[in-house]
């Protein structure tokens, strides 16, 4: 024991002999464990974007067959149905619209989502709170904006007056909802909305929040059993995930490819970061043998170092992702639901953990064949070098 | 030079393992490259299947905002225009709902007029015309489904329901189209405008966007301006873009992930050629006694240059060639596991060919260094060094 301490100390102590190839190898982990986390914090933050905000007893109604609000619809009279239904305690039937804004970071066109919602829109979004400006006044051309559009389109400040087509629209308000979708979109009053994009009394979707989470099962039966209706009830956070799946799978998908590829490549970094570190000291190495230091002592020291390489490099790599994307605010189309979604990146511990993980198993294997061959080299022709 | 490169051979095989390792970070850096440039062609693969002489007009406010389709008559009998079509979404999907393409009511007449790179059998063509529920399908799509020209399958409008309430319309496959080898064209489908809007419960005579092919593509922002103009200050005002213009403006709506992933796949690769290039430049660094060695016994400096650069040019264009064939080979696997959600996803030439220089240029500048101070070796300081 007291063996392996000393060899593995006087090993370490070593390394700033070879700092140029030890550096390779922790430039390589910690690249590997950067770009691993930083893709996967991508797919988290969308996810969390798009469940947070949400709260166990609200749900959504669609037409049935549609994909998302865009598509859904519902004659003026099918929307009062849906209503009145006994189990809502709040219930906001809601006019889903997209309008052309323009994207600061790129100057171009982009598919930004407008909602035009009823009186009880913002009690059924928990967290709802506007945080400049004011609400719109039902009945007149005014909006308000969600906090992550207002950040990332352009013209969406307080006082500001929108041009759509022919119609022109106030900007009254700024308002964030709990990080959630909502924050992507404009709203309006679902009134207006309709006059002006010549809709009638149709809407797209309702949304309500029901007086008890456990009477899910009997509002979506009773919905689905009325003949003059034709629907799809879902609970408004099994819809919102079911709306990331395809960009956080793509996402995950293509994150966890580039991190099993480049652990590979690291993985050659690092053994070939060993194999010299192992080859530069064989005579040391036989020496040592030669005074009575087992070749588990060998193994241990040799193992320590890759470890403790890969360690660095995985903490560089961590530290680096959290300090570049924590927080990080893009938008992107929702495959989905064909509108932009603006999140941020979540670097969350957890990623962080898995990161460090992915390093210490690169360190390991990495570590292992050339601890081996250093335990098990010949000592008089070592010596002999 | 045969006694050159046989040096060169043993140099690499005095450590096969680093040889080997070195070699496959370098197949993996290039694995990696040509994922990147299949995602990148990817999201912008309608830039590229767009046409200069052609422009899209769509609604000012939204592209899901519906124009007459009188608007298309308007647009063809102005100057500059050689032919205009109309195209609307449908929102079709087959059998899942989640899995919508692009399926559009046109006048089939004119699509070739329009796009002249599609190509079918000129019999199923003739049948398509004759056929009020006939599809005009891609030959990607018919095959991602299964289908062959002559079945009656039904296709679910997530948006339309036909007059009597259903949202299933039932179609024959009339035609298969072939495109110009962009999967990415032939990922769509076509129908007759006239079934589409007698069969449907509302926005009758209503059309989703205008396609022109213009006479001249250097006016198209002339053409384009006077379209717009043409129906400024009426109820339904107009965009009008070059298709490229308008593909390059939806692939920016993705514009960041597109963009950080691409960004990351850079660093990744050039994390990767720090590794190789380091080790490559070490396996030379090693050896500047047996340098000097070669030319106390009469190598030029020019001769010991070029081993040192062949040494690394070896590893490293081999290396990249294994990694482009294998990055390759994993792109077109992908593009056909994911045709539906990714069409487009294709290894270029131009991929290709970037990744060779690139290799090459790897080879050079991790070679360099060590090729420069071989040649500038002062014998006598290293053999003494030694």
């Amino acid at each position: 024991m007291e063996q392996i301490l000393v060899i593995t100390l006087q090993n370490l102590k070593s390394i700033p002999g070879r700092l140029g190839t030890s550096l390779v190898a922790v430039v390589g982990v910690a690249g590997v464990v950067a770009v691993l986390v930083a893709v996967l914090s991508m797919a988290r933050g969308f996810e969390n974007t798009l469940e947070s905000g949400t709260s166990p007893g609200n749900v959504i109604v669609l037409r049935s067959g549609s994909s998302s609000e865009l598509d859904s619809g519902f004659q003026g009279d099918q929307a009062r149905i849906i209503a009145q239904a006994e189990q809502l305690a709040l219930v906001s039937p809601e006019v889903y619209v997209i309008v052309d804004l323009e994207k600061k970071s790129s100057q171009t066109q982009a598919n930004v989502p407008m909602r035009g919602v009823g009186a009880d829109a913002a009690a059924i979004r928990s967290d709802f709170r506007i945080i400049d400006g004011r609400m719109f006044e039902p009945g007149r051309r005014e909006l308000v904006a969600g906090r992550g559009a207002a950040d990332q389109f352009a013209g969406l400040a307080v006082g500001n007056t929108l041009e759509f087509g022919t119609e022109r629209w106030d900007v009254v308000g700024i308002f964030e909802s709990g990080g959630g979708s909502a924050e992507s979109e404009l709203w309006t009053d679902s009134a207006t909305l309709q006059g002006a994009y010549r809709r009638g009394n149709s809407f797209s979707v309702v949304y309500g929040r029901l007086d008890d989470p456990g009477r899910f099962t009997e509002f979506k039966d009773a919905l689905t059993s009325d003949p003059q209706l034709s629907v799809r009830v879902e609970r408004e956070s099994e819809y919102f995930a079911e709306q990331s799946r395809a960009l956080s799978t793509f996402v995950s998908v293509v994150g966890y490819g580039i991190a099993v590829l480049m652990a590979l490549g690291a993985l050659f970094g690092a053994l070939n970061t060993m194999y010299t570190a192992v080859s530069d000291r064989a005579r040391e190495i036989a020496t040592l043998r030669a005074l009575g230091f087992t070749p588990v002592a060998i193994v241990v020291s040799v193992m320590a170092e890759a470890m403790l390489l890969a360690l660095a490099g995985g903490l560089i790599g961590a530290g680096l992702a959290w300090l570049l994307f924590n927080g990080f605010t893009v938008s992107t189309l929702n495959f989905s639901s064909f509108s932009q979604v603006v999140f941020a990146f979540a670097v969350t511990p957890g990623l962080l953990v898995q990161g460090i993980v992915i390093a210490l198993i690169i360190g390991l294997v990495g570590g292992l064949a050339p601890a081996i061959r250093a335990a098990r080299m010949p000592i008089v022709s070592a010596l002999r070098e | 030079m045969g006694g050159m490169f046989h040096l060169v051979r043993k140099n690499l095989g005095r450590k096969k393992l680093r040889t080997l390792f070195t070699l496959l970070s370098v197949v993996i850096a290039f694995i990696l490259f040509a994922l990147l440039g299949g995602l990148n062609r990817a999201f912008t693969a309608g830039v590229e299947l767009a046409g200069a002489d052609r422009l899209v007009t769509m609604h000012k406010v939204s592209f899901i905002q519906l124009m007459p389709i009188s608007y298309v008559a308007r647009v063809e009998g102005m100057d500059g225009v050689r032919a205009a079509t109309h195209y609307t979404w449908f929102g079709g999907y087959f059998q899942d709902p989640k899995q919508q393409f692009g399926l559009f009511p046109t006048n089939l007449e004119k699509l070739s007029d329009i796009y002249p790179e599609y190509e079918m059998p000129p019999d199923q063509r003739e049948h398509l015309m004759e056929t009020r529920t006939g599809l005009l399908v891609g030959r990607a799509m018919a095959d991602l489904y299964g289908w062959e020209a002559g079945d009656q399958v039904p296709i679910f409008s997530s948006i339309y329901p036909k007059r009597d309430g259903s949202y299933a319309w039932e179609f024959e496959i009339a035609a298969i189209f072939t495109g110009t080898g962009n999967t990415a064209d032939e990922m769509q489908a076509f129908m007759h405008y006239d079934y589409f809007n007698e069969a449907r419960q509302f926005g009758q005579d209503m059309i989703g966007w205008i396609v022109t092919r213009i006479e001249d593509p250097e006016l198209a922002d002339t053409v384009s301006g006077a379209i717009d103009a043409r129906f400024a200050n009426s109820p339904t005002e107009t965009k009008t873009s070059t298709e490229a213009g308008f593909a390059a403006s939806f692939a920016a709506q993705f514009g960041n992930i597109g963009l950080i992933v691409q960004m990351i796949l850079g660093c990744v690769f050039f994390t990767l050629l720090l590794i190789s290039g380091n080790t490559m430049a070490q396996a030379v660094r090693e050896r500047t006694g047996e340098l000097a060695v070669l030319k106390t016994i009469g190598f030029s400096d020019a001769r010991v240059t070029g081993m040192v650069l062949a040494e690394s040019l070896l590893v490293a264009v081999v290396g990249g060639v294994i990694g482009l064939l294998i990055g390759g080979l994993f792109v077109t696997g992908a593009a056909s596991a994911l045709a539906q959600f990714f069409p487009g996803l294709a290894m270029s030439s131009g991929t290709l060919l970037w990744g060779l220089m690139l290799a090459v240029a790897l080879g050079l500048v991790t070679g360099a260094w060590p090729a420069w101070r071989a040649a500038r070796l002062d014998v006598i300081d290293a053999m003494g060094r030694r």
